[in-house]
């Protein structure tokens, strides 16, 4: 578990590499350690790997442990918590994990295709207004979707469609930054040439997309994809808005609401905790399964340039 | 060259969907809305207390099936986030039949038109409250908003066998308190009789409000605040004076370092209402039975009051179909023996109803107060003399305020920053009511 925890966070912490390169100076030493970059790395992954090492070790706690043994060190009541979890109001929370996975796979799955066929279409075409729907999209990029939360609402609710999964995925289903990447990707690895090619040999154009252009695009896609199912899965406003039946929370707001009971009520912090740990599982498990797709950027090239 | 006008069309076109697809939500047609009222009501509650629902099912099943009436609870997060939820969900039309609400959320909801003026409908229900209660939910008028559910009248817990060891005596007034807590410094100044904390906001105002403090009243049609009138004044300079000579902890409630505090019986008393046992169980296990409880310290001897920190009501929304239906259901919830035993139970709530204060789930003491058999006995006796509050349409912007100036306050042990921290308190109130379009009077 923990390994698992380690890579995710290692990869987190890789930006933190970028930077160090320009704090060694002079000449590059061979053969010889990197310490400076070696200890910004280090330095990096502890700051990332001690939350996750905080919630490991108290989803281990039980509630009479949680705050009164040492932090770090692991306590007794894990599969108690586990329990616990699983029978609290019959199981609901695995019913928002499920959830939580229908909005974060059918809306990034969703989304990944708008944006595909969307960004293939601002990359290979040229027509009237093209530069005009892109800098519009640009600017939904730079516009936090948090704000967006509340307009959406009020238009979904005229549409009586509030409290429903669609009220979630609607929104969800154009991202801007995903149609963005998608053209971004698509001018990269789809080469003129080849689209002409495909029409020269007489492949319509939904042929040529989708025979030829798309799989050119997939490891861009794969990263589209994962973007949007981790926002998704972490998205906690618009869920929040639009949804007032707690059988169609996703997880976040599912675990909100045990930690908010009123102030008569002692907040649930161990069914919390062991709950939000199992909440990043599938996440991590999905970076391991989908990595490897990112590797075919290396085959896709079609034409010698 | 037709080729290249029939590619521009399809690629303008799918570029064009994108923005359609979030169009597409608003054109469909919303018909089918609100069935007539033909077969039994249902009506949709939101509520954050536990066990909600299976209240809701009791209802369903017996009084509610004879009445035509069906409720589903739809379990919501307390806090001011619900306030704002609930509002815009009004804006939309789609707020639900009936709401929880917390007794300070009362005025927001009233003035932003969510919560419907339900005088007629409850008529009856009144004395079966105490007045300081009751006057919550009028708002100091003589229509009704909301049918109080629960409430937390305040109440001083204490290490009985510390007190003990230390020969503390419980402290009836504030100023004996104020002895207590000087006196267990000088015997051991590791120790401390509890701490002030500027983290909920609620606290403060029910000790206020205990000293007769009303924060929010109107006149004829002008809001008038007086968050730094006298009593106020009186309990923040109390607390104040406390911190910085030392004689309490400054540090907040609710950190580990906080339950820690009490578990070791570092500190050895807390300010708290009813739910405590709730509270200190989780935060302090090894400390069971060796608390008591005990009436709040009064300003002067032979004096009766206390505040309340928390509680809240069942309210109706102005979008509901079938108020009548709706309030019928709120008075049964809160009103009747069957459905307050079971909130008692499910919930574990402490009701606001007077008569559901002892017996049933409550006649036993909580099971942290085992060493305590008359806990709820003498809760009810202290929960009658609630001081009545008086609530305003910006309670969060006062509470937020509180946080931070009583904070910093707190943290810098000066006395004099509790109390210009008051005047902030009052000064950002005014303000955001002005910004809002109240008019306020000076």
């Amino acid at each position: 578990m923990s390994s698992l925890a380690a890579q995710n966070s290692a990869r987190e912490a890789a930006p933190a590499a970028g930077a160090a390169p320009g704090t060694t100076q002079g000449p590059p030493p061979r053969r010889r350690v990197a310490f400076v970059p070696t200890l910004v790395l280090l330095l990096g992954a502890v700051y990332c790997l001690l939350p996750v090492a905080w919630v490991v070790m108290a989803a281990t706690k039980s509630g009479k442990e949680l705050f009164s043994t040492l932090t770090l060190l692991p306590g007794t009541g894990f599969a108690d918590n586990l329990a616990d979890l699983t029978a609290y109001r019959d199981g609901i929370y695995w019913q928002w994990m499920g959830n939580s996975a229908l909005y974060a796979g059918l809306g990034a799955l969703l989304s990944t295709a708008v944006s595909a066929v969307s960004g293939y279409a601002l990359a290979v075409y040229r027509f009237r207004g093209r530069e005009t729907v892109f800098n519009i999209l640009l600017a939904g990029v730079l516009m936090p979707p948090v704000i967006l939360a509340i307009p959406q609402y009020l238009l979904l609710a005229k549409a009586d469609l509030t409290d429903s999964y669609a009220s979630v995925l609607l929104p969800l289903v154009l991202s801007p930054y995903g149609v963005y990447l998608g053209r971004i990707y698509a001018t990269a690895a789809v080469p003129a040439d080849v689209v002409e090619a495909g029409r020269m040999d007489g492949a319509g154009e939904w042929r040529i997309f989708a025979r030829i252009g798309l799989p050119m695009m997939v490891p861009g896609l794969v990263t589209i994809f994962l973007f949007q199912f981790v926002a998704i899965w972490n998205n906690f406003l618009l869920p929040y808005i639009m949804l007032s039946d707690d059988e169609k929370f996703p997880m976040t707001l599912g675990l909100f609401t045990l930690l908010a009971q009123g102030n008569s009520q002692p907040a649930l912090y161990t069914l919390v905790i062991t709950g939000s740990l199992l909440a990043i599982v599938p996440l991590i498990a999905l970076f391991l399964v989908i990595q490897r797709f990112w590797s075919l950027d290396l085959l896709s090239g079609a034409v010698k340039s | 060259m037709q080729f290249t006008m029939r590619r521009r069309l399809v690629a303008t076109s799918i570029a064009v969907a994108l923005g359609a697809t979030t169009l597409a939500a608003c054109s469909s047609d919303s018909d089918g809305k609100d069935a007539a009222d033909s077969g039994p009501v249902s009506l949709t509650y939101w509520a954050w207390a536990p066990g909600m629902d299976k209240v809701a099912a009791i209802w369903n099943k017996g009084p509610g099936k004879e009445a035509g009436i069906q409720v589903t609870v739809k379990k919501q997060a307390s806090g001011d986030e619900l306030v704002t939820k609930i509002i815009t969900a009004a804006k939309a039309k789609k707020a639900p039949d009936l709401v929880q609400a917390e007794y300070q959320a009362i005025p927001t909801l009233v003035s932003n038109d969510v919560l419907a003026d339900i005088t007629d409908e409850v008529k009856g229900t009144k004395d079966k409250f105490a007045p300081g209660i009751w006057q919550q939910v009028t708002l100091g008028t003589d229509s009704a908003y909301a049918l109080p559910q629960d409430s937390g009248p305040l109440m001083f817990y204490y290490r009985e066998d510390l007190f003990k060891k230390y020969e503390l005596t419980v402290p009836t007034t504030w100023d004996e308190f104020a002895e207590t807590a000087r006196k267990l410094k000088k015997e051991d100044s590791s120790k401390a009789l509890t701490t002030f904390s500027a983290n909920d906001s609620g606290q403060f105002a029910g000790l206020a409000q205990q000293a007769g403090a009303k924060w929010w009243t109107t006149e004829g049609q002008k809001w008038k605040v007086s968050i730094d009138d006298a009593a106020t004044k009186k309990v923040a300079d109390f607390w104040g004076g406390l911190v910085e000579e030392g004689a309490i902890d400054n540090q907040p409630m609710y950190t580990p370092a906080w339950n820690k505090a009490l578990n070791t019986g570092k500190q050895i008393a807390w300010v708290s209402a009813v739910w405590a046992p709730g509270v200190l169980t989780t935060g302090a296990p090894d400390t069971a039975g060796k608390w008591a409880m005990a009436p709040l310290p009064q300003w002067s001897k032979g004096e009766n009051a206390t505040g309340s920190w928390g509680g809240s009501s069942t309210g109706i929304t102005n979008d509901s179909q079938h108020k009548e239906a709706a309030a019928k259901f709120a008075t049964w919830l809160n009103t009747d023996e069957e459905a307050l035993a079971a909130m008692v139970k499910e919930g574990g709530i402490y009701p606001a109803a007077t008569a559901a204060q002892t017996g049933g789930a409550l006649s036993k003491a909580p099971d942290f107060f085992s060493n305590q058999p008359d806990f709820y006995t003498k809760a009810a006796e202290i929960a009658k003399t609630t001081a009545p509050s008086a609530w305003g349409p910006n309670v969060n912007v006062a509470y937020t305020t509180f946080k931070d100036a009583f904070g910093k306050a707190a943290k810098a042990k000066s006395k004099a920053q509790f109390e210009s921290a008051l005047t902030a308190m009052q000064d950002d109130t005014v303000t955001d009511m002005k910004k809002q379009g109240f008019e306020v009077a000076e």
